[in-house]
């Protein structure tokens, strides 16, 4: 019985011995990829892992093609593209897979503003520099990061604000809003700015407002239950061109005219908005320029150089009425 | 008295009381909920929406009530949706001329026969391979979405073509096509269950498809049907949710109908058990869910509470609907009855 027992125990040992030895070779063999990767300097490339939102706006696709068409292997870059499908436990998913992977920089644009700090952590402690691409981060700790590329929201949400109040603010309307993402910084910043903007006018009255996610369909939804619920809408402000896109759709279906009966005044400027802009159908948009592949290649070269980078990088904006949406509509990359 | 309690106790009874509250109370909320205007020749209105939001439900679910009846379950419905979206715009963007009435039919022929494939695959683990109908789906479910991402590229695909978005917000002889859709496809079936043997054969295997077999019913070409017919339904219904908002989100496009769908057929009395089935039950079913996500919207809640509400409409029609608490109920309504009896008499 004892024998046996022995026979047990000696098995037992040998298993976890080799279980350790597995181990072992397992991570040597990461070890060694890290090697090939953090040198890179087969062919001198900066190996970057970027954690994309998702896709759920053309704004988004811009984005997304911007960066790919700029890190490529020709521009001396090797690039790790993740799509996190709106999910803030993908995008973490990702960037600790970047991480494990030893890349040299890592970039992203965080769903949520918040819940960033464990993650950006571990980066910090594998020495792995994060570049902030559209969207910022809620934390106290500004060292997380070492540059973040993006539009000026609140700037945005402002500027829709204004031209709100200046040209139809001179009688007395009824707004509601479609907001973005809850939590997400363009969502937290835009309404920021817009309510500053039109908080003077005590014409422009806000009846109701809520989330649309970013997305068409969202927007068209929460749009239909919005007219149902309200009789006396004078105007649509949308956190971007999609949902006021699903607006528009709503606002048809109802038997209303938009860009007439009810106005439209949205932000990002992608083609299908435009077109609605030039068409009439929308009233104003404020740019939100999604090329930012060749600020984010700049700046990883030079912060994997080792050189100091801004800690801010404001992208230009403009903005368009129906005249100028016309003009500027032939010249558009996306 | 007893023609009352003949009403009451029909198996729809509470599902059309439900579906009667919420229009008052949408009704009080905004008594233009019940008005109808005609614009351009075209009916508009809140009802008129609500069927056209209702539309999509309704063929899912009419899908949905077959399998159901053959003791089936099909929860890839809402991946097929996906799939039928991201195949019919991704063809009509890729065609010389999307606005082209021959390009759009082209898509919609293609959306629907890559359905019929996907339906055949599900009836073919179930009826062929034996596999349960809800591991069987769940395949499909799980796998549909990744299929219609890698149609889309990953990105949801947008084009504009007027001839597809019809099919989700036009108009014909004044009424919404989806709704005239749905409509046509519901009296389609209903003609051929009810006024063939057919729904009885479907009947038949949901209750014992061995007994059925050896009767001579051919109970694996009767399953086999179903699920094709079932996801042949989603696929129209997916043309309309993509058409509605002209954009193909492999994501978010039909997500969660499938549940939707299993509750409309269940409100409207048709048992998971399989067997007997009710169309009209299911078309309250999915009046009541439509209805129900078109109040929460009214009373300025958000959508994202929409799912809380359904459950608790559910639970209230579930319970209304099960024999255990209507016996209960019927036998303190009894017991009060002969107390109140015993009471006169012995006042007299």
């Amino acid at each position: 019985m004892a024998r046996i027992n022995h026979r047990h125990t000696a098995v037992a040992a040998l298993a976890a011995v080799s279980l350790l030895a597995l181990g072992a070779c397992s991570s040597g063999a990461k070890a060694g990829d890290t090697g090939d990767a953090a040198g890179g300097s087969d062919g001198d490339l900066i190996s970057i892992g970027f954690a994309q939102v998702g896709a759920e706006s053309g704004w988004r696709t811009a984005n997304t093609k911007s960066i790919k068409d700029t890190l490529t292997k020709e521009n001396g870059f090797d690039l790790k593209f993740s799509d996190a499908q709106q999910k803030q436990e993908n995008q973490i998913q990702a960037i600790r897979s970047y991480i494990a992977q030893g890349v040299d920089v890592i970039a992203f644009s965080p769903v949520v503003e918040s819940g960033w700090d464990a993650v950006l952590q571990e980066a910090k402690a594998a020495n792995i520099p994060v570049i902030l691409t559209d969207r910022a981060v809620d934390t106290d700790d500004d060292s997380l990061y070492v540059s973040f590329i993006g539009s000026d929201f609140v700037e945005e949400g402002k500027r829709a604000g204004e031209w709100v109040s200046e040209n139809l603010g001179t009688e007395p309307i009824n707004v509601v809003e479609l907001q973005g993402t809850t939590g997400a910084a363009p969502t937290i910043d835009r309404k920021k700015g817009f309510e500053e903007a039109t908080k003077g006018n005590s014409n422009i009255t806000v009846i109701d407002s809520q989330t649309g996610n970013f997305t068409r369909a969202e927007g068209k939804q929460v749009m239909e239950s919005f007219l149902q619920a309200h009789d006396d809408i004078d105007l649509v402000f949308a956190h971007n061109d999609d949902m006021g896109l699903g607006a528009l759709e709503a606002i048809e279906a109802a038997g209303k005219v938009p860009g007439k009966d009810i106005k439209i005044v949205t932000i990002d400027g992608v083609k299908d908005g435009m077109t609605a802009l030039s068409e009439g159908k929308f009233n104003y948009i404020v740019e939100c320029n999604p090329l930012l592949g060749p600020d984010l290649a700049d700046i990883a070269k030079k912060v994997v150089a080792g050189e100091t980078v801004e800690k801010r990088i404001v992208t230009k904006d403009e903005a368009f009425d129906q005249e100028g949406a016309k003009a500027a509509l032939p010249d558009r990359q996306y | 008295m007893t023609r009352v309690q003949a009403i009451v106790r029909h198996r729809l009874f509470w599902p059309v009381v439900a579906l009667v509250a919420l229009l008052v109370a949408n009704t009080i909320k905004n008594p233009t909920f019940v008005t109808l205007r005609v614009l351009d020749g075209h009916l508009f209105g809140a009802i008129i929406n609500l069927l056209r939001q209702g539309a999509p439900l309704l063929l899912v679910s009419l899908g949905m009530t077959l399998v159901i009846a053959t003791r089936g379950i099909d929860l890839s419905v809402g991946a097929v949706v996906a799939i039928a979206g991201a195949v019919g715009l991704a063809s009509v963007a890729g065609a010389p001329d999307p606005g082209s009435l021959g390009a759009v039919l082209t898509a919609f022929v293609l959306a629907l026969a890559v359905c019929v494939l996907a339906g055949m695959w599900n009836g073919f683990l179930v009826s062929v391979l034996g596999i349960q109908p809800i591991i069987a789906t769940l395949v499909l479910m799980t796998a549909g979405r990744g299929i219609a991402m890698l149609i889309t590229d990953g990105q949801i695909t947008t084009v504009t073509s007027a001839p597809y978005k019809a099919i989700g917000s036009g108009f014909w002889l004044g009424l919404p096509i989806p709704v005239l859709l749905a409509a046509a496809v519901m009296a389609a079936v209903a003609l051929l269950t009810r006024r063939t043997a057919l729904g009885l054969l479907v009947e038949s295997v949901g209750i014992n498809p061995e007994a059925s077999r050896i009767a001579g019913v051919g109970s694996r070409a009767i399953v086999w049907t179903v699920y094709v017919v079932c996801a042949l339904f989603a696929g129209l219904a997916g043309l309309m949710v993509s058409a509605d908002t002209m954009a193909a989100d492999a994501n978010n496009a039909g997500l969660f109908i499938e549940l939707d769908a299993i509750l409309a057929v269940v409100i409207g009395g048709t048992s998971l058990a399989g067997g007997k089935f009710s169309l009209s039950g299911t078309l309250v079913g999915v009046l009541v869910i439509t209805t129900l996500t078109v109040t929460v919207g009214m009373m300025s809640i958000s959508p994202s509470v929409t799912p809380l509400f359904k459950a608790v409409v559910v639970i209230a029609v579930c319970l209304a609907q099960s024999p255990a608490v209507r016996e209960r109920l019927a036998a303190r309504r009894r017991r009060a009855a002969s107390t109140a009896a015993a009471a006169a008499e012995v006042a007299a």
